[in-house]
């Protein structure tokens, strides 16, 4: 097990702190009096989070693939569970834009939750326990339980304190994901009774016959694709984001779907990848499909947050493309676009909770000529719809450019299609911008007309600027970020390939006469 | 056993101190079961032993009955006259139940067997509020099908003794491996002798009795009648699979299909349900399925996996019971609509309720989640795939009627309606449920140490 760990060097068990923080926070929460109270405690609790966390960015080791930070006790013998944390390449990135995403939650959410607050920031923090407790298990089990540990908390945010249908988003959501952990709760039991092991690494090491790994395979990818969304399971999102509050849209939007797009990457394409490459064609078209379906539905929302939240099953896409293309840029690409679309989505979702605060409606003809009298607003927003088409000087020209390349390197037809989707983010959100900006506007002020429309204060600013800052600096230097990541991808894509060799495709013909096809169908202008 | 002393002195009415009374005693027999914990030994011609098996159990019951106890304080369900004869006949029944886990010889099974049903029998009817025909319809149910399924038992002792001649379980394990094959006679007695328990644990086909009698029972007795019987039914149960050994396929196979079974009925049954208590019954009746699915394993894990989740479930279910209890002072049964706005009156039975149901969900980190982890580890490491993915899809359905029950809880009414205060008892019981359930989820380690020492000297 040792060989596989970096042991934590830093004066304090920073991996386990990361969760505790936040766990201890979330009870103390409960014998705290006082809205304002509340609020303070929670943005203290967050950016301690975030502070806490940093040193894993400034202090992680560029050269090595294996885990750092990481932590190892004993904790149920009886099954060989262990209780294993560590970091690599992969989830550094999540873990710290969780910690960093956290603090806007609390402050967005500072006048737009009116009742039981004190709950709210309960489940805030519990939920954000869990989540970087997702990110950094090297423990199945252990991934398995913040994993499952997230749906509570998500479920309350959405049913408590959402939308008008909050009933129906917040089930939908809850039985969605619930339905397609379970049989990934089965793989895993699975895979330990094979190999002894719950310990990721070691699975990863393992080589299993092909039937095994395919069976494995579609037990994960079940779960990870609900989560993702990826294109016929997907329809859970744009009620869960709709209904759910802003800053549930937020930790949805900008977390939650990346829990998906990594879980692809930690067990998917290591543990299964003979199987993996086998069905790399029908993920790839399913991503393509996404993307495009992603965008075409957005094209048709009258609702604002309707709009982001199909942008978000796109710009997913994107991420899924990235990933099962298998090639260094392309998840390289993938990783930095999960970023990406965390900041992105992340601030428009705080943009239309802002919005909505003022209006009370999400609808596009009531939010419209904005320009005039919030001029700090529009800024905001047509930074971040820019950065959402993947504009050049942007923080998603990056991602999206590394997985486009990756396409075209492999098969330009996938490129083609791909560039269709980016064509229709451009579309959605521009037409989404001029709507919101300028429609209806005859350029000039009048005195008492639409008064709720008061600018951001301080606050609201503070947020926005905070991530208008990663937006560019991604944009422009984006090179800390793909060094963290490049010995992990690295390696990652030296397990698919090693792997792919060592059990090759057995006796589905069917499956694979199909997917030479479609391969060959998509390397066909190569 | 202290509790027969109990029952000695109950036989005289006394008012409002039986509650502290019984309280002192039942935990004086939870005492007395933890310091005997590490002795051996045998009565009664060797057909009573003590060993870590027996007395782990025997914790867990009369930790149960002191739980049921506390639970139930005030009996706003029982007629006061009735009072004393009901803690009576309570924990005549858990004497029973712990004398049971303790018995080693088939006839003396038998004989505890019907201790703990005959006083289960007598208290089902107590009711004070509500029509009269149902809480009658529920004793009578459980009366006749309780002897059904003892004489069923019998009949099949009846067979296992005729031909192996002897009713000690220490004999029996030697015979009876060997007779599976010769004499395929022999399954046909052990099945009908576990008839009687499959009742007890209200396993598909015995469990036709369980809705009715949670539903027209008292609240307390139902709690009561949910959860230590059953965990007398496992400690026999583990004792007698054993007795076949590991390697007996058809054995497994009947099993293995009455777990699939329960499930299946179970959780589906559970769907429609609108009062709580109904749909606690049944599902129940989905979690004897999955602890049989852990049982039919045979093996050292299986065996432990449903030690462990027996004693989840029974927190569990009380925990369930327990705001059942605080939901209606009058003793009435509770429907989907009272528990609404159940936040607002009280949080912390609403946040138990919550805890206790995603539980019995399987939600981590509680301890139902890490009992079905060990259950189908053990299951899987047996090739029972089939079982496990029908398992796992049944825990899917499962969710969803969970979720109703605390989402009822955590919605929000349009009218206020009144607090509830909990005493403080109450409500140090409420907090005792949330954090065992989610400590024993978490740091399982402890417990299983004590179930593998007790597996060990079960075999």
């Amino acid at each position: 097990m040792e060989h596989y760990l970096i042991y934590n060097t830093l004066w304090y068990p920073i991996l386990t702190v990361l969760v505790a923080v936040p766990l201890f926070g979330a009870f103390i929460t409960l014998g705290i009096r006082g809205d304002r109270n509340l609020k303070i405690w929670g943005l203290l609790v967050t950016v301690v989070t975030a502070v806490l966390s940093l040193p894993l960015f400034f202090s992680f080791d560029l050269t090595t693939a294996n885990y750092q930070f990481a932590e190892s006790k004993d904790w149920i013998p009886f099954l060989d569970i262990g209780y294993v944390l560590g970091v690599d390449g992969i989830s550094v990135l999540l873990v710290l834009l969780t910690c960093l995403v956290m603090p806007l939650c609390i402050l967005c959410s500072w006048s737009y939750i009116q009742e039981r607050f004190k709950e709210f920031i309960f489940v805030l923090l519990f939920i954000e326990a869990s989540m970087i407790g997702v990110f950094i298990s090297l423990n199945t089990v252990l991934f398995f339980i913040f994993w499952e540990a997230m749906l509570v908390p998500m479920y309350l945010i959405i049913a408590v304190w959402g939308g008008p249908r909050k009933d129906y988003a917040s089930i939908k959501f809850f039985l969605y994901t619930l339905i397609g952990s379970i049989f990934l709760f089965v793989a895993i039991i699975v895979l330990y009774v094979t190999t002894g092991t719950f310990f990721i690494p070691e699975l990863m090491t393992h080589s299993y016959d092909f039937n095994y790994q395919m069976w494995i395979f579609l037990a994960f990818t079940l779960a990870f694709a609900i989560k993702v969304p990826m294109f016929p399971v997907h329809t859970w999102l744009p009620a869960a984001h709709v209904e759910a509050p802003t800053a549930g849209s937020v930790i949805l939007a900008s977390i939650l779907l990346k829990m998906g797009g990594y879980g692809f990457l930690r067990f998917c394409l290591p543990i299964a990848p003979a199987a993996t490459v086998a069905c790399m064609p029908y993920l790839i078209v399913v991503s393509i499909l996404s993307i495009i379906f992603g965008g075409y539905l957005a094209l048709g929302q009258s609702d604002v947050k309707r709009l982001i939240a199909y942008s978000s099953v796109g710009h997913m896409g994107f991420v899924t493309l990235g990933i099962f293309l298998l090639n260094n840029t392309g998840i390289k690409g993938a990783i930095l676009q999960m970023v990406n679309h965390g900041i992105t989505t992340g601030a428009l979702f705080i943009l239309v909770g802002m919005i909505y605060e003022r209006t009370h409606s999400r609808e596009i003809s009531d939010n419209s000529a904005l320009g005039i009298m919030m001029p700090i607003y529009v800024s905001f927003l047509v930074i971040f719809s820019l950065s959402s088409l993947a504009f050049p000087g942007t923080n998603s020209f990056v991602g999206e450019l590394l997985v486009l390349v990756a396409c075209f390197t492999k098969y330009k037809i996938v490129g083609a299609f791909a560039v269709v989707g980016a064509i229709l983010a451009a579309a959605y959100m521009l037409r989404l911008v001029q709507k919101m900006v300028w429609a209806d506007s005859d350029g000039h002020v009048h005195p008492g007309a639409r008064s709720e429309l008061f600018d951001l204060n301080f606050r609201e600013t503070a947020t926005l600027m905070f991530l208008t800052v990663f937006v560019f600096w991604i944009g422009f230097h984006p090179t800390p970020l793909l060094d963290v990541m490049d010995a992990s991808t690295a390696h990652l894509v030296k397990q698919v390939e090693s792997g792919m060799h060592t059990s090759p495709a057995g006796h589905h013909a069917v499956l694979n006469g199909l997917g030479e096809m479609v391969k060959n169908l998509l390397a066909f202008h190569h | 056993m202290t509790l027969v002393f109990f029952s000695v002195s109950l036989a005289t009415p006394k008012q409002n101190q039986l509650q502290g009374m019984g309280l002192f005693l039942s935990a004086l027999a939870v005492a007395a079961s933890v310091y005997t914990y590490g002795q051996n030994g045998t009565l009664f011609f060797d057909a009573y032993r003590i060993d870590a098996f027996s007395q782990l159990f025997k914790i867990i019951i009369t930790f149960g009955l002191f739980i049921v106890i506390y639970l139930g304080e005030g009996l706003s369900g029982i007629g006061t006259t009735l009072k004393p004869e009901y803690y009576l006949f309570l924990t005549l029944s858990a004497f029973g139940l712990a004398c049971m886990s303790s018995a080693v010889e088939l006839i003396t099974i038998i004989l505890c067997l019907e201790i703990a049903s005959f006083a289960l029998f007598i208290i089902i009817p107590f009711r004070k509020h509500g029509a009269y025909r149902k809480p009658m319809e529920a004793g009578i149910k459980y009366v006749l099908f309780g002897a059904a399924a003892s004489g069923i038992s019998l009949y099949g002792i009846s067979y296992i003794f005729g031909m192996t001649h002897t009713t000690y379980l220490v004999d029996l394990v030697r015979i009876i491996p060997g007779m599976m094959l010769q004499q395929p006679l022999i399954m046909i007695g052990l099945v009908m002798l576990l008839c009687g328990f499959f009742y007890k644990l209200a396993l598909f086909p015995m469990h036709f009795w369980a809705p009715d009698v949670y539903e027209g029972a008292a609240n307390e007795t139902s709690s009561f009648v949910a959860t230590l019987p059953k965990v007398g039914a496992v400690a026999l149960l583990i004792r007698l699979i054993f007795l076949v050994g590991v390697d007996s396929a058809q054995f497994s196979w009947v099993l293995a299909i009455l777990a699939v079974l329960s499930m299946t009925f179970g959780n589906l049954s559970a769907l429609v349900q609108s009062d709580i208590k109904r749909l606690l019954a049944y599902s129940s009746i989905a979690h004897a399925g999955y602890i049989m699915v852990g049982l039919v394993c045979a093996t050292e894990l299986g065996f432990v996996s449903g030690i462990y989740y027996i004693a989840g479930y029974l927190v569990m279910n009380l925990a369930c019971f327990f705001v059942i209890y605080n939901l209606a002072p009058n003793g009435e049964n509770i429907r989907f609509d009272d528990f609404k706005g159940l936040y607002k009156r009280s949080p912390l039975l609403a946040f138990t309720l919550a805890v206790g149901a995603f539980g019995m969900a399987g939600i981590p980190p509680t301890i139902g989640f890490t009992g079905k982890l060990f259950l189908f580890t053990a299951a899987i490491k047996k090739d029972m795939y089939a079982l496990v993915i029908l398992a796992v899809i049944n825990t899917g359905v499962a969710v969803f009627y969970y979720l109703k029950m605390v989402r009822a809880a955590y919605s929000s009414v349009p009218s206020p309606m009144p607090k509830i205060r909990l005493r403080f008892s109450a409500t140090l019981l409420g907090i005792f449920f949330i954090a065992i359930i989610l400590y024993l989820g978490t740091f399982p380690q402890g417990f299983l140490a004590f179930a593998r020492e007790a597996v060990a000297a079960a075999i």
